[in-house]
């Protein structure tokens, strides 16, 4: 057997395409961070929580309604992108004028207070989830068994951050927001109604969150913690990637699955803190990030 | 208490020439003051958490602490699962707010630090929810008794029952801080030791999320067992990666060297059946345990207890016994007379605290249930063996505990 450093290329090729779950995820997540950020300006902490939300509303529809995986994919981003609005118009637009640390204050006030509720009603430990009928059992490709699941998360999360940055990036509704971005009064005055857009954005960056819990939940145990656990790593992300850049974000989440998923290999030890030394340096060569521009 | 406070407590007694008084003045300021601190709101917060707290104050009130004329206070603190967090508040807690005792902390690494500052500052600390045995081996400490479980033990009882049926090549899956490395360490031992062998490890980062990575590389050992040497949320995950990577369908078994029942009950018994591993109590081992349990369960938000909560609940009734014969909340002198008197209650009963600091009782090893063949919610064990209290626990002589080697 062919070997690379020491490792099997049969165990690396599967710890690779791992590290592209995790990577997934990220993207996925950081993608939503980065739409609200670039174009609301807010640094958006209850992130995490939106997508432990995500979890628990799927998880409550099948256990309550017997709503299962498929249409809770749907209803849940629907679900929670609506609480979403809800904070945005009480809360986030009183924020607009203010330094960012409000905004970031605020929202990381409402992480607590949201991972606290469901910690309170349903512990720490988690509630189980089942992968859907369709999805299980895996593919034996010869270096490695994957499971169905996890191939469906990597080309879910690929369709719909490459269809986010076409929107943004491409059409003419992406050109309104970021125009509003830039100019809210200009746009405005065109007889774009910006308040209401820049509301739907957030309301579509948090259902994006949401959407990631959904799929996260057959995987991990859905629990009050599930979003803590991720969103630090989830804001590196953005950060390396560029602050509200949506390329950046998503190339960045692949990107760091794959880095990730290779330290796992060669020094375990240190695969949680590896993305943190990366960031580490990408602030020092390029402080906008890879994918940023300076402002 | 300090020599200071000492020859002044002294001091007073002398005075007032009254023996009553003199017994009054040993409780500094007249009240008992313990602390539960653990893990109140991470991953293992279900396990121990407000739970702990909930069973200290069931042990109060079953003592009838307010009827002997004791006032005893239970407060409650959340260490994070850091070091630095569990050492400031020890700090503060002995300092600032007198505590006499501080009880339960899990998370071996937080314990250990804890047991260091107890010992400097003559205090007493009873651990339930830690798990290393290095609290009795070579960190054990005249401030300290390890009650309800330990990595020594869990390693004997699940890992040779399980090299004795056949399970004889392992690969570990450990949680990188100090309880991960003890109980690795003890298992490896107890694997060797039946006539097993150990292929190799790796080490994740603690606490984890995704552990399909490691779980890849314990499938190309093809080791015939993966012995998780993690808990809580860290233990579910794996358990719960582990079969969709269809690990145990491809002929390896997991052996979760620390489960507790809440996290049978989080996983659900369609992942969890089959699961063998060792605890010291399970709610429906007798009348006593179930009448306990019942009304531990209605004042826990119909949460059943672990073996750490049942352990703090066993440990604060033993320590009050203890302040009430010694008639003094003296850290150190409360423990030599926790070691001196026999333990004696619903949930473990009869028992004894080691020099060394380990309170010894049986241990149970344990089979997860088929979905078919559970009744009720919390209905989850079959009791396979019971491993008398002599034989659950590491022998004395061969933890390097230097309270015992002075001898």
């Amino acid at each position: 057997m062919t070997e690379i450093f020491g490792i099997p290329t049969q165990a690396l090729f599967g710890q690779l395409l791992i590290g592209l779950i995790n990577g997934s995820f990220y993207a996925l997540l950081s993608l939503g961070l980065a739409v609200i950020f670039g174009l609301l300006n807010i640094i958006n902490f209850t992130h995490g929580a939106q997508y432990m939300m995500g979890a628990f509303v799927a998880y409550l529809l099948l256990n309550k309604l017997g709503i299962g995986y498929w249409w809770s994919l749907l209803i849940a981003p629907l679900i929670v992108g609506a609480t979403g609005v809800v904070i945005e118009r009480l809360m986030l637009s009183k924020l607009y004028k203010l330094d960012h640390l409000y905004g970031l204050l605020l929202t990381f006030g409402l992480a607590l207070i949201v991972q606290g509720l469901f910690r309170n009603e349903y512990g720490s430990s988690g509630q189980p989830y089942q992968i859907p009928s369709q999805l299980q059992g895996g593919q034996n490709l010869g270096f490695m068994f994957l499971p169905n699941y996890r191939a469906w998360i990597i080309l879910a999360s690929a369709v719909v951050c490459l269809s986010t940055w076409f929107v943004i990036e491409r059409t003419k509704l992406g050109s309104y927001l970021r125009a509003a971005t830039e100019n809210p009064q200009l746009v405005q005055a065109f007889g774009v109604n910006v308040p209401r857009m820049i509301t739907l954005t957030y309301g579509f960056g948090v259902a994006l969150a949401a959407l990631a819990g959904v799929m996260a939940a057959p995987v991990y145990q859905v629990s009050p913690q599930m979003g803590a656990d991720l969103i630090i790593v989830v804001f590196a992300v953005v950060v390396i990637g560029g602050m509200g850049s949506i390329l950046g974000s998503i190339v960045t989440g692949f990107g760091l699955g794959l880095i990730e998923g290779l330290t796992k290999v060669f020094y375990p030890e240190a695969s949680s803190t590896v993305i943190f030394i990366i960031m580490a340096i990408v602030l020092l060569v390029r402080p906008a990030g890879l994918f940023g521009t300076q402002k | 208490m300090n020599p200071k406070r000492k020859l002044l407590s002294t001091l007073v007694a002398t005075t007032c020439g009254l023996g009553a008084a003199a017994a009054q003045a040993q409780i500094s300021d007249g009240v008992i003051k313990i602390g539960v601190m653990n893990d109140m709101s991470g991953l293992y917060a279900d396990i121990a958490g407000p739970g702990s707290v909930t069973a200290a104050k069931m042990a109060v009130e079953d003592f009838g602490a307010a009827a002997k004329g004791m006032k005893v206070e239970v407060v409650g603190a959340d260490h994070q699962n850091k070091p630095d967090v569990g050492s400031t508040i020890a700090r503060t807690w002995y300092d600032v707010d007198k505590v006499d005792a501080i009880f339960d902390v899990p998370t071996s690494s937080v314990a250990l630090a804890v047991n260091q500052i107890t010992k400097d500052k003559g205090k007493a600390f009873i651990s339930s929810g830690a798990a290393t045995s290095d609290l009795t081996g070579k960190a054990c400490s005249p401030n300290t008794i390890h009650w309800t479980y330990d990595t020594w033990m869990l390693a004997n009882g699940t890992g040779s029952a399980i090299v004795k049926t056949g399970g004889d090549s392992w690969f570990f899956l450990t949680a990188d801080y100090a309880f991960g490395h003890a109980l690795e360490r003890d298992t490896t031992a107890a694997v060797t030791k039946a006539g097993g062998k150990v292929l190799g490890g790796v080490r994740h980062p603690f606490p984890g999320t995704d552990f399909s990575s490691f779980l890849l590389q314990a499938q190309s050992s093809k080791a015939k067992v993966i012995g998780l040497a993690n808990a809580g949320g860290d233990t579910i995950n794996s358990i719960k990666q582990a079969s969709e990577f269809g690990i145990v369908k491809g002929g390896q078994s997991l052996a979760g060297m620390l489960v507790f029942i809440t996290d049978v009950h989080a996983l659900g018994l369609n992942t969890a059946q089959g699961l063998v591993f060792t605890e010291t109590f399970y709610w429906d081992l007798n009348d006593q345990t179930r009448a306990w349990s019942k009304r531990f369960a209605a004042a826990n938000g119909g949460k059943y207890p672990s073996m750490v909560q049942a352990g703090v609940y066993s440990s604060v009734l033993h320590y009050l016994k203890a302040v009430e014969a010694a008639k003094t909340d003296d850290g150190t002198k409360i423990i030599a007379k926790m070691k001196e008197l026999p333990t004696d209650d619903p949930l473990f009963g009869k028992g004894s605290v080691r020099a060394d600091g380990r309170k010894i009782h049986p241990a149970y090893l344990v089979e997860v249930k088929k979905p078919a063949e559970s009744k009720a919610p919390y209905d989850y064990y079959k009791i396979r063996a019971t491993i008398p209290a002599d034989q659950a626990f590491r022998p004395i002589d061969q933890g390097d505990c230097p309270l015992v080697a002075k001898k």
